[in-house]
C-alpha cells in the first residue's frame, strides 16, 4: 500500500516537473511582457509576478506591428494549403488504393520517393522555379500567396494517409453506386470521400499546424512586410525592437494565442494517442 | 462512355498531384544535382560548367568540415535524448494515474507553438543577465554565454530542439504502448519485478520497432534544423552553431553561390536519403506497401 503511494507520488512529481519545464519559457515570456517600464526585467533575483502590472506592451506592439495582417496572411496560406492537400492527396490516393492501371507501381514508388528527399535539399531550385512562374509577392498579393502555398500543395504523407483510409472503405459501397449509374468521379466525391471524413479531418489538422508554423520557405520568398505570415513577422520583432524585450515578449505571446486556442479546441486529435497514422517524419 | 472513364480515370485522378510534384519536387530534385556542377563565381546570370569543381571546393573548405562536425554533434546530442526521454515519460503517463490529459496537454504545448516563438523564448532565458545565468550564479558558477560562447552555442540550440520535440515523440510512444499486452505486466508484478526491470524486460522489447522509428525520424529532422539557428545565433559565433541547412541557406540566398549551395544540398540529400531508406524499408514498411 505504502509502496503504491510512493510510486504514484514520484510519478506525479516527475510529470509535474516536466510539465513545468515545458511551459516555463512561455511563463517567463508572459511575465516579461506584463512588466512596466520602471520595473527592471533583469532584476536579480528574477521576479516572476510583475510588480507594475501593465498591458501597455501589448497595446504598444499592436499599434506598431501589423499583427492582424500577419494573422490574415497565415490564415489564407494555411487555409489554402489545407484545401489543396485534402483535394490533391485524396484524388491521387484513390486510384492507388482501388484501381488497376498501367504504371501503377511507377506512380507508387515515385510518390514514395518524395518522402525521402528533404525540402531543404531542393529549396534553391524550388525558389528558382517559383521566380520563373512569377509566384512572388512582388508581382501581386495573390501570386505571393500561391508562391507560399504551391510547393506544399500536396505531400506524399497525405497521399499515403488517404490511401490507407480508402483501403478500409467496403468495395460494395462503390459497386452499388456504379449500378445506380454513377460515374467514377461521382462515386469518388459522393460515396467514397464522405466515408473517410475522419481521416480528412486528421490530415487537415496536421497540415494546418505544419503550414501555420512554416518559417524557412516564407522567409526565403517573402519580400513585403504586408505579406508576412506570423512566424516571419514575429522573427522580425527582434530587428524592430532590438533590445526591447517587453515588446518582443508581448508580440511573441500575442502571435501564439490563435494556435494555442486551436490546439486546446482540437486537443483530442493531438493527444488521444489514436492517431498513430498521423505520425509525420 | 464508361469504358472511357475506366481507362483514363486513374491518370485523371493522379494528374493534379502529379503536376505539383513534378514542378515542385522532381524538377528541383534533378536541378539540384545539375546546378552542383556549375560555377557562379563570375556572374549569377552566366554560370560555367565546372564539373566536380564545387565538390572540390567543398572538401578543401575548413568551414565545410566545421559545419559537418556541428551537424553530427547536434544530431548525436539530440537523437538519444529524443529517443529515451519521451519513452520514459510515456511509460509514466501510461500508468493509471490522475491528471493524465493535463500532463499531456502541457508537455505537448511546445510542439504546436511556432519554432520562432520557442526560439525567442529561449533566447530570453539564455540572455547574458537572464534568468538561466541567475540560477548558474546561485549554484556558484560563473555566468555562461549560452549563445555567445562558441563552446556552448550549439548545445544551447540543441536544448531548444529537444524541448520542442519531447511531447511529439511521447505521443508516438503512447500510441504504441497501447498494444503491449497487459498480462505481461501482471506476470511481472507477480514475480515482484521492480519498475525498471518490468519495463526493460517487457516494454522496451515490445516497443523496439517504435524506438527504431523514433530514432530515424528524429535523426532526419535533426539533419534539417534551421529555424532555431536562424532565430537565435545565425550560425555564430565563429560558425560554432552552423549546421548544414543553415549553411545551404547562407550560401544560396545570402552569397548567391548557387553551385556551391547545390553541392552542399547533394551532401544533405545523400545523408537524409540513407536515413529515410532505412526508415521506409524497415520501420514503416506496412504503411508503404503496394
Amino acid at each position: 500500500m505504502i509502496r503504491k503511494f510512493v510510486e504514484k507520488l514520484s510519478i506525479h512529481s516527475i510529470l509535474i516537473f516536466v510539465s513545468l519545464l515545458s511551459i516555463f519559457p512561455f511563463i517567463w515570456l508572459i511575465s516579461t511582457s506584463l512588466k512596466g517600464l520602471d520595473e527592471n526585467i533583469f532584476a536579480y533575483p528574477p521576479v516572476l509576478i510583475p510588480q507594475q502590472f501593465t498591458w501597455n506592451n501589448y497595446v504598444g506592439v499592436w499599434y506598431k506591428v501589423n499583427f492582424m495582417g500577419y494573422f490574415v496572411n497565415s490564415m489564407i496560406v494555411a487555409g489554402l494549403t489545407v484545401f489543396l492537400n485534402l483535394l490533391l492527396s485524396s484524388l491521387a490516393a484513390y486510384p492507388l488504393a482501388r484501381m488497376n492501371f498501367a504504371g501503377k507501381k511507377i506512380f507508387f514508388f515515385a510518390i514514395l520517393a518524395t518522402i525521402m528527399v528533404p525540402f531543404q535539399a531542393i529549396m534553391l531550385p524550388v525558389y528558382l522555379i517559383t521566380i520563373k512562374l512569377h509566384l512572388l509577392d512582388s508581382v501581386n498579393n495573390i501570386m505571393g500567396y500561391l508562391g507560399l502555398v504551391m510547393p506544399f500543395a500536396v505531400s506524399a504523407f497525405g497521399i499515403f494517409l488517404m490511401r490507407q483510409a480508402f483501403l478500409t472503405v467496403p468495395k460494395e459501397m462503390e459497386e452499388a453506386a456504379i449500378v445506380d449509374g454513377c460515374n467514377v468521379f461521382q462515386v469518388f466525391f459522393k460515396v467514397v470521400l464522405p466515408m473517410v471524413k475522419p481521416t480528412l479531418a486528421v490530415l487537415a489538422i496536421f497540415t494546418f499546424i505544419g503550414s501555420w508554423g512554416e518559417f524557412l520557405w516564407p522567409s526565403i520568398v517573402l519580400t513585403k512586410d504586408a505579406m508576412y505570415t506570423l512566424p516571419v513577422g514575429v522573427n522580425n520583432l527582434q530587428g524592430m525592437f532590438s533590445s526591447n524585450w517587453r515588446f518582443i515578449a508581448a508580440g511573441s505571446i500575442l502571435s501564439t494565442v490563435p494556435i494555442v486556442i486551436f490546439f486546446l479546441a482540437l486537443q483530442k486529435y493531438f493527444i488521444s494517442g489514436e492517431n498513430d497514422g498521423a505520425v509525420k517524419g | 462512355m464508361f469504358s472511357f472513364y475506366k481507362k483514363y480515370a486513374p491518370y485523371l485522378f493522379l494528374l493534379p498531384a502529379g503536376v505539383v510534384l513534378i514542378v515542385f519536387f522532381f524538377i528541383p530534385f534533378f536541378q539540384t544535382i545539375g546546378l552542383s556542377f556549375f560555377g557562379y563565381e563570375n556572374s549569377i546570370y552566366d554560370p560555367a560548367f565546372i564539373g566536380f569543381g564545387n565538390y572540390k571546393k567543398l572538401v578543401t573548405s575548413p568551414v565545410f568540415y566545421k559545419v559537418m562536425a556541428n551537424t553530427f554533434i547536434y544530431l548525436f546530442a539530440v537523437v538519444p535524448f529524443l529517443v529515451i526521454f519521451p519513452l520514459f515519460l510515456a511509460i509514466l503517463i501510461n500508468q493509471k494515474i490522475r491528471c493524465v490529459t493535463l500532463y499531456k496537454i502541457l508537455i505537448y504545448l511546445p510542439v504546436i507553438v511556432s519554432i520562432v516563438v520557442a526560439a525567442i523564448a529561449f533566447k530570453w532565458l539564455y540572455a547574458q543577465n537572464g534568468i538561466l545565468n541567475y540560477f548558474m550564479q546561485t549554484f556558484g558558477y560563473n555566468p555562461v554565454g549560452w549563445l555567445t560562447d562558441p563552446k556552448y552555442s550549439l548545445y544551447s540550440v540543441a536544448i531548444v530542439t529537444i524541448w520542442k520535440g519531447v511531447g511529439y515523440y511521447m505521443m508516438i510512444y503512447l500510441a504504441s504502448l497501447m498494444s503491449v499486452p497487459q498480462d505481461l505486466y501482471e506476470a511481472c508484478d507477480i514475480d515482484g519485478a521492480g519498475f525498471l526491470k518490468k519495463h526493460l524486460t517487457v516494454t522496451v522489447p515490445h516497443l523496439m520497432p517504435t524506438i527504431a522509428l523514433v530514432s530515424t525520424i528524429s535523426a532526419i529532422s535533426a539533419m534539417k534544423v534551421f529555424a532555431e539557428i536562424y532565430v537565435m545565433t545565425k550560425g555564430g559565433p565563429l560558425n560554432s552553431s552552423k549546421t548544414i541547412v543553415y549553411y545551404i541557406y547562407e550560401r544560396a540566398f545570402e552569397n548567391l553561390d548557387l553551385g556551391y549551395a547545390s553541392a552542399l544540398s547533394v551532401v544533405l540529400l545523400v545523408i537524409v536519403l540513407a536515413f529515410s531508406v532505412i526508415n521506409v524499408l524497415f520501420f514503416e514498411k506496412n504503411r508503404y506497401q503496394i
